[in-house]
């Protein structure tokens, strides 16, 4: 196996709110594999766009990097100072921002905000810049004389397509895109995924793609890392997590996810309770007030178990996950717990 | 048909609201657009026909832009019907006024999208629920009861412990569930949902449909679901009307709409909805890229310049909704 594009190990982020330190990020370790499209899910406030974030180090001012490291190409992201971390972004790690709607300038042009871009970030002329600009163009699909638009003459999927051309502009290894299809419509949805897709595989990028939605994995990443109330819960390729969730909060995410190729009497059961308070999480595994499987040992930090090859999983009980799956399909294993 | 069986008809129709040739239209732009000559009209809702029948759930099905929104406000008359007719329970909502609106108003509820929103931060949940008590002249000591069973009904457990909370003191599958409630109070016959959990996270919104479900079918209600999400509107609609730039693309039984959508424009949206599976097709969707614009909407069928099959006809005639099996279907192939 080659060595992964990007390693996180163990990595830790917290926000100061007043007197007290919020663990958002609580020792977080994963690898992100070249040419691959990781997606990263999770509910809100569990973590996955503090991540995202510490990746490029663009983080809020009350947050910092408590521990950890973040490798990318043989160097510590986590420690290195941050004008070559400067020099990082856009040449080798990109970052699409949730609501591209938001992202760009509403009083430039979009061709002004990509030559930005090219101009500082990539030593380009004005020429170059102009040409460079209109081939991204091409390739997220808008016609070039839209390039003079400004961002409010575009509509939300075109400016998601503006998004990812800005994001491609200086050829980077890796692309992280926060909830990039969230605020579109399922047909556009689905033509971005697609775009976005057929683009990670012809330039062999990486990309990390944070999202809450589990069909959004399902229909384009390769592999998959669940993250819950700031750890990493399982990790895995798509098709382990999915088709053979190990922790108890995979499992209970898919049942509560409506499926459309799915039986229509299908009922969906929901994980009762609400993901903790991180300024007061719960002593052990974070999981076990809402867990239907929790024992008394869960009260204790649990381990990370590999239940198969590159399949780790935080769980006391990851290695009865065969049987727990089972049980975690019938309704009342739920029901139970409320 | 004689006066004596009309009459009858009207006293115990099962339909509870008709829809006939209902049309929404904005004025955009404003004065200065007007000068230009530059301002123009969006329809909205552009002849809208359907009856939903008395216990029915129909979901409204769509992409942003398409009106179903504009749609949902029309039937709870909260906004003035440009053109056409809507009645609710044999009245005519456009001459319903004072008393007879107070008296709508109590009949029909809406249940809205953000629960953080909807609920003002600065009333406690038994302020937010004894408001609608109030409105209604319902006596004070009735209250408190009143409330504790609609909380009940929307099964938030221990109902009394949250009465002197505040909205920011619940989760918001929790306040979700209090928008519900207080949409329930008046025990209303129907109820408009517009996209009630999409601001939910995924593991707490299947507790908001369930109860959703739940409390229709114990109430009878009848509902309309408003949501871009088919696979959500499947799990609480038995009907769908799909909605494309203020008009009817097709109507029928949502798991016909699901296994064998007939309108393109149905056909491209079934395609496009992701399925939590691993084996799933990637086939290019039959639909053209671009986005409607309501503002300028192509003529004769609105949605010709995105579908695959769009012929001579389409641009010279507005395809009427034609009944084909068991649903309705605005489209010159059928």
């Amino acid at each position: 196996m080659t060595e992964p594009l990007l390693s996180v190990r163990d990595l830790r982020v917290s926000y100061q709110v007043g007197r007290n330190f919020v663990h958002a990020v609580d020792g977080a370790s994963f690898d992100i594999p070249r040419g691959s499209i990781t997606g990263l899910v999770g509910e809100s406030g569990c973590g996955k766009t503090t991540v995202a974030r510490a990746l490029t180090r663009v983080i809020a001012d009350n947050a910092t990097i408590s521990g950890g490291q973040i490798l990318f190409d043989g160097k510590d992201l986590a420690k290195i100072p941050e004008k070559e971390m400067n020099a990082l972004r856009w040449r080798d790690i990109a970052f699409i921002p949730q609501s591209a709607m938001n992202s760009l300038d509403p009083v430039y042009t979009v061709e002004y905000q990509l030559g930005e871009v090219l101009r500082r970030r990539g030593g380009m002329d004005r020429k170059q810049a102009r040409a460079r600009s209109e081939e991204l163009f091409d390739m997220v699909g808008i016609d070039r004389g839209r390039l003079t638009d400004y961002p409010h003459q575009f509509s939300g999927g075109m400016r998601q397509r503006v998004a990812i051309a800005l994001a491609l502009a200086l050829d980077p290894k890796l692309i992280i895109a926060d909830e990039p299809v969230t605020a579109l419509d399922v047909i556009v949805q689905r033509q971005i995924l697609d775009q976005l897709k057929e683009l990670q595989t012809r330039l062999g990028l990486s990309v990390i793609l944070v999202t809450h939605d589990i069909s959004v994995v399902a229909y384009i990443c390769d592999r998959t890392v669940v993250m819950y109330a700031g750890k990493v819960a399982e990790s895995g390729t798509m098709q382990q997590t999915l088709t053979a969730p190990s922790h108890p909060y995979s499992m209970g995410l898919r049942n509560a996810f409506p499926d459309l190729q799915g039986a229509a009497s299908g009922i969906l059961t929901p994980i009762e309770g609400a993901p903790p308070n991180l300024a007061n999480p719960p002593a052990g595994c974070r999981f076990r007030p809402r867990c239907p499987f929790a024992l008394d040992l869960c009260g204790s930090e649990p381990p990370v178990i590999d239940v198969a090859p590159g399949h780790p999983v935080l769980c006391h009980r990851a290695s009865e996950s065969e049987n727990l799956r089972i049980e975690a399909a019938k309704t009342e294993t739920w029901m139970a717990r409320a | 048909m004689t006066i004596l069986t009309k009459m009858g008809a009207t006293k115990k129709s099962d339909v509870l609201v008709s829809v006939h040739d209902a049309k929404l239209h904005y004025q955009v732009g404003g004065a200065f657009a007007a000068m230009r000559g530059k301002s123009t009209v969006v329809k909205a809702v552009d002849g809208v026909t359907f009856d939903i029948r008395r216990g029915e759930s129909v979901g409204l099905l769509g992409e942003s832009g398409c009106g179903k929104t504009s749609m949902g406000r029309l039937l709870l008359k909260l906004e003035d019907i440009t053109g056409g007719s809507i009645h609710f329970d044999g009245e005519e909502l456009s001459k319903v006024h004072r008393k007879g609106l107070k008296k709508f108003r109590s009949k029909a509820q809406l249940i809205f999208q953000n629960p953080f929103d909807a609920i003002n931060p600065r009333f406690t949940i038994r302020q937010t629920l004894s408001e609608p008590l109030e409105n209604a002249d319902i006596p004070r000591s009735e209250r408190e009861d009143l409330i504790i069973k609609a909380l009940e009904l929307v099964k938030l457990p221990e109902p009394a412990q949250f009465l002197d909370r505040y909205p920011h003191q619940l989760s918001g599958g929790q306040l979700q569930r209090v928008v519900m409630a207080r949409a329930l109070i008046l025990q209303p016959e129907f109820v408009v949902a517009d996209e009630p959990v999409s601001m939910l996270d995924v593991s707490v919104r299947a507790g908001v449909l369930n109860v959703f479900r739940d409390v229709r079918d114990r109430l009878g209600l009848t509902a309309i679901y408003i949501s871009h999400d088919l696979a959500l509107v499947r799990y609480v609609c038995e009907r769908t009307i799909v909605m494309y730039l203020g008009r009817i693309m097709e109507d029928g039984p949502t798991e016909d709409i699901v296994r064998e959508p007939l309108h393109p424009y149905t056909k491209a949206l079934v395609a496009a909805v992701p399925v939590p599976n691993p084996d799933q097709s990637h086939d290019p969707l039959p639909i053209g890229r671009g986005a409607p614009d309501p503002r300028n909407p192509p003529s004769g069928c609105v949605f010709r310049d995105r579908c695959p099959s769009a012929h001579a006809r389409c641009a010279a005639e507005v395809p009427q909704p034609r009944p084909v099996g068991s649903r309705l279907v605005a489209c010159h192939l059928f």
